[in-house]
């Protein structure tokens, strides 16, 4: 039966019932466990946040605390998932997945294809990514858009807790590596989560509200703030239908074709900076294939191209917010 | 002293905050029976008519159509004919001072649903009202107490209602056991006795209209009367390509189709109607459960028991409901037990309960008071 869990304790659940289900599941990384200086095993840390406490406890000898070398443990975790083993390895922030690209685009994602089908990679690769928690330019990245690009890796987004579990519980099933990416401050928010396990497909984008008169699609985090200018648009007449793709590889194009071809209006809501991202790949997609539908330019929402800024009021005004999504909707709908 | 009764946004279903105003059913200075439908209104789920509870004359549409209301909000005003407008004025600017929409809290502060042990299975219940002669509401394949959603509070105004979730459905546990009408039947039954209800009025939508005449053969002494509303069990025939086509859809785009042939009116299936109904399905054990079943009642496209004769051989009342033009099991089935009272409502679909509420609760009322 469902009821409310934040986000954190979803990602949680979907871990715990996954370990119980398939002893080959094993989560590893950077103090999910306890860490250097941890009390004891029984009030361990669960990570930086906590989002894999007391896994360890209860799947003795599965949770896996690792050296601070992120090139070297996930080279172990897609290793042993060519092994037989399904690694879920926690790489906390995004940022840091740097020193690990040939690990992930150049093995993880190739040996299928370079094994001539005969190689899977079943690991997940868990991150933290999005600006707001003042944690300044090296912690705060978004980056996305830059396994989007990679053939052979799936992306995936939860902008909520009910499909944090079921996008997870699919992402652990998976055969193929998958990136799964947790933004910072969703972990609070609460929503209705079913206790018993489920999976959300990929490829399959949600509709959050319905509309007629200008599409929005959004990305992560920044589908609430769509939801939320969605709202505040109702209230004057303004009806607009939200989309949020779920997962960035493989993207659900179709539902938002359909959409824009109603509509005719399009707005895209993403949090990183503008140049070769999920904002200007939805964009370009659209031009090609619905230009006729069209009835005003296609108006992108995103932060702009500058690092995250460690001041407080300059970060606030780099995030996209609801008012920006706003102005961008009245903008195309008054087009003429 | 003549009666001035406000018309509020209504509240239908658990997750209900607000709602849209479509449109006036019912003009202003228009006579209004108890029962009748005055104005359209459509949630997140789905749009159904708002139905006065009194008599009297429509004296005020406030909400104006396409207006978005909380739950609760003031939509027009009944009154007899000679109230006078300044009282009225007057009750408006008091209500609308005094209102306060309520918060995501007070939201959850409605019926919740409890749960009960049947024979090691859970079952998920909702009960509303209190006293009277204890009526008992279930649901069909793949459907769940939310079918109810227009039907249960207005029929739980003297007496206590209860709406299961069958073993495989909603949020009662997904393993359904034999897969036939008897073992359903038998978990109802139980329960009744996990509950407390010696006997009930026992209404049933589809396969849960089997279920109760499997309940009828199984223990006739918890059956006090049958509604029987677009029943299974009346006859072969059912629309075998739906139910294949529900078990297997697990895509949206599959799934829009075959719902839109439960209703007359296709504009019901909303997207979050199917969302809902895809994050059913979604759950661990529902594909294995419904496939069961399934296989079970329906196996190649026929039903696999027709239990009519043994609602005639009972003795009891029966009530039997059915739209026009169901397309998932046939009208023709309406008349297979002749000492019934039969009702066939006209351009109606499957979902008769939820699309003609008004209609059927006054139907299931009159029957079972």
């Amino acid at each position: 039966m469902a009821r409310k869990i934040t986000y954190q304790q979803a990602i949680n659940e979907a871990l715990d019932q996954e370990m119980t289900r398939d002893p080959s599941v094993i989560v590893m990384g950077e103090d999910v466990a306890g860490g250097a200086g941890a009390p004891g095993e029984e009030d361990s840390w669960g990570g930086v946040l906590g989002v894999t406490k007391g896994l360890y406890a209860k799947h003795p000898g599965r949770v896996l605390d690792t050296p601070i070398s992120e090139s070297g443990y996930i080279g172990a975790a897609v290793g042993a998932a060519c092994n037989g083993m399904r690694p879920v390895a926690e790489l906390m922030f995004i940022d840091f997945m740097g020193v690990c690209f040939d690990q992930i685009f150049n093995q993880a994602a190739k040996f299928r294809y370079m094994f001539g089908g005969k190689a899977k990679t079943p690991v997940v690769i868990r991150a933290m990514y999005g600006a707001g928690f003042r944690a300044a330019a090296q912690h705060s990245q978004c980056l996305y858009n830059i396994f989007t690009h990679i053939p052979g890796l799936k992306v995936v987004l939860p902008s909520n807790p009910y499909d944090a579990k079921g996008l997870l519980i699919q992402s652990i099933r998976d055969n193929d590596p998958v990136i799964f990416l947790e933004h910072k401050a969703l972990y609070t928010m609460e929503g209705d989560v079913p206790e018993e396990s489920y999976i959300v497909p990929f490829g399959e984008a949600a509709v959050v509200q319905e509309g007629d008169d200008v599409t929005i699609v959004a990305f992560g985090r920044m589908v609430n703030y769509a939801k939320d200018a969605g709202a505040s648009l109702r209230k004057k007449g303004v009806q607009c239908e939200i989309i949020d793709p779920r997962t960035t590889s493989p993207m659900d194009f179709d539902t938002i074709l359909e959409s824009v071809e109603r509509t005719g209006r399009l707005v895209i809501v993403d949090e990183s900076h503008p140049r070769c991202s999920m904002a200007s790949d939805v964009s370009g997609f659209i031009a090609q294939e619905a230009f006729r539908a069209l009835k005003a330019p296609i108006q992108m929402v995103t932060a702009p191209h500058v690092p995250v800024p460690f001041a407080a009021s300059l970060e606030d005004l780099y995030i996209p917010s609801p008012a920006r999504i706003e102005e961008a909707v009245m903008r195309v709908k008054e087009y003429r | 002293m003549s009666s001035i009764l406000t018309v509020t946004m209504p509240k239908w279903g658990l997750s209900m905050q607000e709602g849209k105003v479509n449109l006036w059913l019912k003009e202003v200075g228009d006579t209004i029976a108890p029962g009748e439908e005055i104005v359209e209104v459509e949630s997140e789920k789905i749009s159904g008519a708002v139905e006065a509870a009194v008599s009297g004359t429509l004296r005020r549409q406030i909400a104006q159509p396409d207006e978005v209301l909380p739950v609760g909000a003031l939509l027009g005003v009944i009154a007899d004919a000679d109230v006078s407008d300044e009282l009225i004025d007057d009750l408006v600017t008091r209500f609308q001072a005094e209102f306060v929409p309520p918060t995501d809290d007070e939201a959850d502060d409605g019926p919740q649903t409890q749960t009960v042990q049947v024979n090691g299975r859970q079952l998920r219940y909702l009960k509303r009202g209190e006293g009277g002669t204890p009526l008992l509401l279930i649901h069909g394949f793949g459907g769940d107490l939310n079918n109810w959603l227009f039907n249960h509070e207005a029929l739980a105004a003297s007496r206590a209602v209860y709406a299961i979730d069958l073993p495989g459905h909603g949020a009662s546990t997904k393993v359904t056991g034999a897969a036939s009408l008897d073992d359903l039947a038998d978990a109802v039954s139980g329960f009744m006795d996990a509950v407390g209800i010696a006997s009930a009025d026992v209404v049933g939508h589809s396969m849960g209209g089997g279920v109760c005449l499997a309940l009828t053969r199984r223990a006739p002494q918890k059956v006090r009367s049958l509604t029987l509303i677009a029943s299974a069990g009346m006859g072969s025939e059912i629309n075998g390509a739906y139910i294949d086509g529900f078990v297997a859809g697990n895509t949206r785009n599959a799934l829009k189709p075959l719902l839109a042939q439960l209703f007359s009116d296709a504009g019901l299936v909303t997207r979050q109607l199917i969302d809902d109904m895809l994050k059913f399905k979604r759950l661990e054990g529902v594909d294995a459960a419904l496939a069961t079943l399934a296989g079970g009642l329906f196996p190649g496209g026929r039903q696999s028991e027709v239990l009519a004769g043994i609602a005639a051989a009972s003795g009891k009342p029966v009530l039997v409901i059915w739209g026009e033009n169901d397309q998932i099991i046939p009208v023709a089935h309406a008349s297979a037990i002749p000492s019934a009272r039969v009702v066939v409502l006209p351009a109606q679909g499957h979902m008769v309960q939820m699309e003609s509420a008004s209609e059927v609760n006054k139907l299931i009322g009159e029957f079972t008071s």
